[in-house]
């Protein structure tokens, strides 16, 4: 894993040509640790700090009637003004773009981002929005009865990719 | 002249010490036999034989308190429909409570009752005049020209008589007529606003409470006070501990107090209010389980000498309401045999004899009425039932207007089956058949 | 479809479990920060109806929940009793079926009958939010006193709180009693015994006769409002003897032997039940009351909003 957020790290500098205005926001929970290790390379790389932030979609999400409310609601920690900077999305599995869309539907809440991009680790297919990452770790084709799962050692003590089958509901 | 034979029922008569299978003969609307088995028997008439095999035969029920709302509220209940209930439940005889509208405080209002009852042709109605003009507690209503109209004793019941000495005088004024002065025990100041019992219920639901001392202060003013005029007081659906204690001290005393308790009171506890159900408010409230024990076992030491249901039907959306805002009392009439056979006799609190007791032969001495026992040559006023027939009370099904009833769902035991009332059956369960005796 | 998590209503803390409580608080916590947004707003609760149905007075309650739901973009009808069906003898019962028949998500209710909320509920198939019924409880109030108390003290378990006036009348005094007892806490009532329920040696609390013993227990004073009304109601001789018998003063808070939280439901009658050096002193947490009103609200709305298809 730390070879690929290595390579992402290296994309967004490249693709955004360098860090001055550059924002990482992970998305709650496992997208908020990833944009802290790719900020972390970056930093190794360019030997600047990156701004980071985390945002907390919950109430943001358009399936509230049907999946119930999730319990605890995340922080949305965003430190300093949107405007004008480049703020790219990070977040672990991109699959049907609807967590995505609640990200920008937040964001745009809080100021007006000059340019926002995605990157996520795994995109596993299966898009119900027009909405693609800029920056991808690693391509599967997953069927819609999986589930695709990323863990990392901050949260679940180890890295790595995980699919296993969906229980009733998503 | 008809004749109505019971044929093979356990005949309970507490007034003559009887309780055995045997057959009850009735000729007009009289008895002409109560108790050992007939052989054959022939009537030139027309002769109905009941099978009274499995049941009890006992003298009619009285229930000295109820509320019939007729004149004034008949949308909630009728004297009509309230005898029809009283008969359904195995009385043959009830009174009604002088708190209608206008109130039962003269002999036109109390002859107005007494018509309606001769009218409806069920139970028999008797008026129980106001104590005070409009139950205000002011001045005397006329308890001489009530009781020539057919009042049997007189209250100022829903209200308590506030005030000390119109109580007084009013003990003193009714031994003219011989009649009971019936008080609902409650000191106003201490009950104001009350909705239920004060306790730990009362202050974990938010609801005003009504301490027990608000009825034993008033219990035991009344009973100093008929010690001092040689009054009979009658003491309304007792519900404390307390209040059991002190007309046992005024009854070893010989003070002429008599007191009732209702089948409620002797069934369920304030606990019957969780859930703000409203069916379970009343006036006095819904005691501890302690206060349960202690009336039950004053009924069968006789410190309580009657069951009467305060029957109070309501009509129901005024009990669709929060609770503090709900009225006060339960329709009685077609549950009180069955609670008190579920609640003291199937426990063994008492033997059949003393329900009888309790339920007719003492009601009809308090209240100096007629029935209340089977004696050769006494009025036919007789209610069979069966004592084991297990049932669930659903009030949809009750002959009164009533349905405001806590048993709701309940399973209870015991039934009546069938109400005579002189001499003539007004409620029955089908069972009877018409026939020559042969 | 009910709340997975809450059940379908809010009526008092005395039926919900520890961990049901500590969800809510947990839930509320975050949502702190969205009323510290430019754009105080997220479309959480967007579509959904709310109807406001206030019965009482109230300024405080009713503006908090107003803020909570615009806060989770919910769209919100005030009602209140003045001007409204309700004054021209409608009941309750009525009230109930008209909202029923024009669909709304949820009733927020505020009235001054003891269990008002819960027979709404019974009758209504919208949630419904107890908003404070007659004496009997505000879970509201009595949960954002929890997440006041949390923020400063950490868990409350073993904590001394002391609820301080006129227990006897107080819906905020019950569910402040139900809530601190399932999180562990110790709890004592402080008053005239006038004011103090006849029972509430059976209820699990401490009780202090003396403002004085009470403050040198206590952690936290929650210190209710007096009404005015009692002293009509004769279980109090006069406001006067009220402050010095029981009135929380700067001199007696000086003698305490710790730093002392001081609350209060609001509104507050300085120089009766709390003097105004305490009211606005560096140990008051009054303001954050308020501020975690909305907090909590939000969070109750939220989570009773959500629900799981039957069997899904």
């Amino acid at each position: 894993m730390a070879r690929t957020l290595r390579r992402m790290a290296d994309e967004i500098v490249e693709r955004f040509s360098g860090t001055e205005d550059l924002i990482l926001v992970g998305i709650q929970r496992r997208g908020v640790q990833l944009a802290e290790r790719i900020a972390g390379y970056i930093t190794e790389r360019e030997g600047a700090i990156v701004a980071l932030g985390a945002l907390d979609i919950t109430l943001y999400r358009d399936d509230l009637q049907t999946i119930g409310p999730r319990p605890v609601v995340g922080k949305t920690d965003l430190p300093l003004s949107l405007d004008h900077r480049t703020v790219v999305i990070v977040d672990d599995v991109l699959y049907t773009g609807r967590t995505v869309r609640a990200a920008m539907d937040e964001l745009a809440d809080f100021g007006r981002p000059a340019r926002i991009a995605l990157a996520v680790l795994v995109d596993r297919g299966g898009r119900e929005l027009p909405i693609h990452a800029d920056i991808v770790g690693k391509r599967i084709q997953a069927p819609s009865e999986l589930r695709v799962d990323v863990l990392i050692r901050e949260v679940d003590g180890e890295d790595g990719v995980v699919t296993v089958p969906r229980e009733g509901e998503g | 002249m008809d004749s109505i034979l019971l044929r093979g029922g356990r005949v309970v008569d507490p007034s003559q010490n009887l309780d055995a299978i045997g057959d009850v003969l009735v000729e007009g609307d009289a008895i002409a036999h109560a108790g050992s088995p007939l052989g054959e028997v022939r009537r030139d008439g027309g002769l109905m034989v009941i099978d009274c095999a499995g049941r009890i035969v006992a003298p009619g029920f009285i229930d000295v308190h109820c509320h019939l709302r007729e004149p004034g509220r008949e949308d909630v209940e009728t004297i009509a429909t309230g005898a029809m209930a009283a008969a359904a439940g195995g009385f043959t005889a009830v009174c009604a409570m002088p708190n209608t509208d206008p109130v039962t405080d003269n002999q036109a209002a109390v002859g107005f009752i007494v018509r309606q009852a001769q009218r409806a042709g069920s139970a028999r109605v008797y008026p129980i005049g106001a104590v005070s003009l409009g139950q205000r507690g002011d001045s005397l209503a006329e308890f001489g020209e009530m009781v020539g109209a057919g009042a049997v004793g007189v209250s100022d019941d829903g209200k308590p008589v506030a005030s000390a000495q119109l109580m007084r005088s009013a003990l003193e004024y009714a031994r003219t007529f011989n009649i009971p002065v019936a008080d609902h025990c409650e000191e106003p100041t201490l009950a104001k606003g009350g909705a239920m019992n004060e306790g730990v219920v009362s202050a974990r639901l938010g609801l005003k409470g009504i301490p027990s001392e608000a009825e034993e202060i008033m219990a035991i003013r009344d009973i100093l006070l008929a010690r001092r005029t040689g009054g009979h007081v009658h003491l309304c659906h007792m519900s404390t501990r307390g209040s059991v204690e002190l007309i046992r001290w005024g009854k070893d005393r010989g003070i002429r107090v008599t007191a009732e308790v209702c089948p409620h009171h002797l069934s369920l506890t304030e606990d019957a209010v969780e859930g703000y159900d409203t069916n379970a408010k009343m006036n006095p409230p819904l005691r501890t389980a302690d206060d349960v024990e202690a009336l039950r076992e004053a009924v069968r030491d006789g410190t309580i000498d009657l069951v009467a249901t305060d029957h109070a039907p309501h009509h129901y959306d005024e009990k669709e309401r929060a609770f503090s805002d709900a009225p006060n009392g339960i329709v009685g009439l077609e549950t009180a045999l069955a609670v008190v056979v579920t609640h003291l006799v199937v426990p063994g609190i008492i033997a059949w004899p003393l329900l009888v007791d309790r339920m007719s032969t003492t009601p009809a001495r308090v209240f100096g009425l007629q029935g209340g026992t089977l004696r050769r040559g006494t009025v036919a006023d007789i209610t069979i039932f069966d004592p084991a027939v297990a049932w669930t009370v659903d009030p949809d099904t009750f002959l009164s207007k009533g349905r405001n009833s806590p048993y709701r769902g309940k399973a209870l035991t015991g039934r009546a089956t069938c109400t005579i009332v002189g001499g003539r059956v007004v409620y029955g369960d089908g069972r009877r058949e018409m026939g020559d005796g042969r | 479809m009910n709340s997975p998590v809450l059940g379908k209503d809010l009526l008092g803390l005395e039926t919900l479990s520890a961990e049901q409580i500590r969800l809510i608080l947990d839930t509320a916590g975050p949502l702190k920060e969205i009323s510290e947004r430019t754009i105080k707003k997220v479309p959480a609760l967007r579509g959904m109806t709310i109807v406001n149905l206030f019965f009482e007075a109230s300024t405080r309650t009713r503006i908090s929940f107003e803020f909570a739901e615009k806060r989770l973009s919910a769209d919100t009808v005030n009602v209140g009793a003045a001007g409204s069906s309700v004054s021209k003898g409608e009941t309750l019962v009525d009230t109930a079926r008209n909202l029923e028949a024009m669909r709304i998500d949820m009733v927020v209710i505020r009235h001054g009958a003891s269990g008002a909320a819960k027979f709404l509920a019974d009758r209504i198939e919208s949630k419904v939010v107890n908003a404070g019924d007659g004496t009997h409880e505000h879970p509201t109030q009595g949960l954002l006193d929890l997440l006041t108390l949390r923020d400063r003290l950490g868990d409350l378990a073993g904590r001394r709180v002391c609820i301080c006036g006129d227990v006897l009348h107080s819906r905020v005094a019950r569910s402040n009693l139900w809530g601190l007892k399932k999180l562990g806490a110790e709890v004592a009532v402080c008053g005239p015994r006038s004011l103090l329920p006849n029972a509430i040696d059976e209820m699990g609390v401490k009780v202090f006769d003396r403002i004085e013993a009470a403050i040198e227990w206590a952690e936290a004073l929650n210190i209710l409002r007096l009404q005015l009304e009692r002293m009509q109601g004769g279980y109090i001789p006069s406001l006067r003897e009220y402050n010095r018998v029981f009135g929380v003063t700067r001199e007696r808070l000086d003698r305490a032997p710790r730093d002392i939280i001081i609350m209060h439901p609001g509104p507050m009658n300085r120089g009766v039940e709390i003097d105004s050096d305490v009211a606005d002193g560096p140990h008051s947490v009054i303001l954050d009351q308020v501020t975690n009103g909305v907090a909590i609200r939000m969070a109750v709305l939220y989570l009773l909003a959500g629900g799981r298809p039957e069997g899904g």
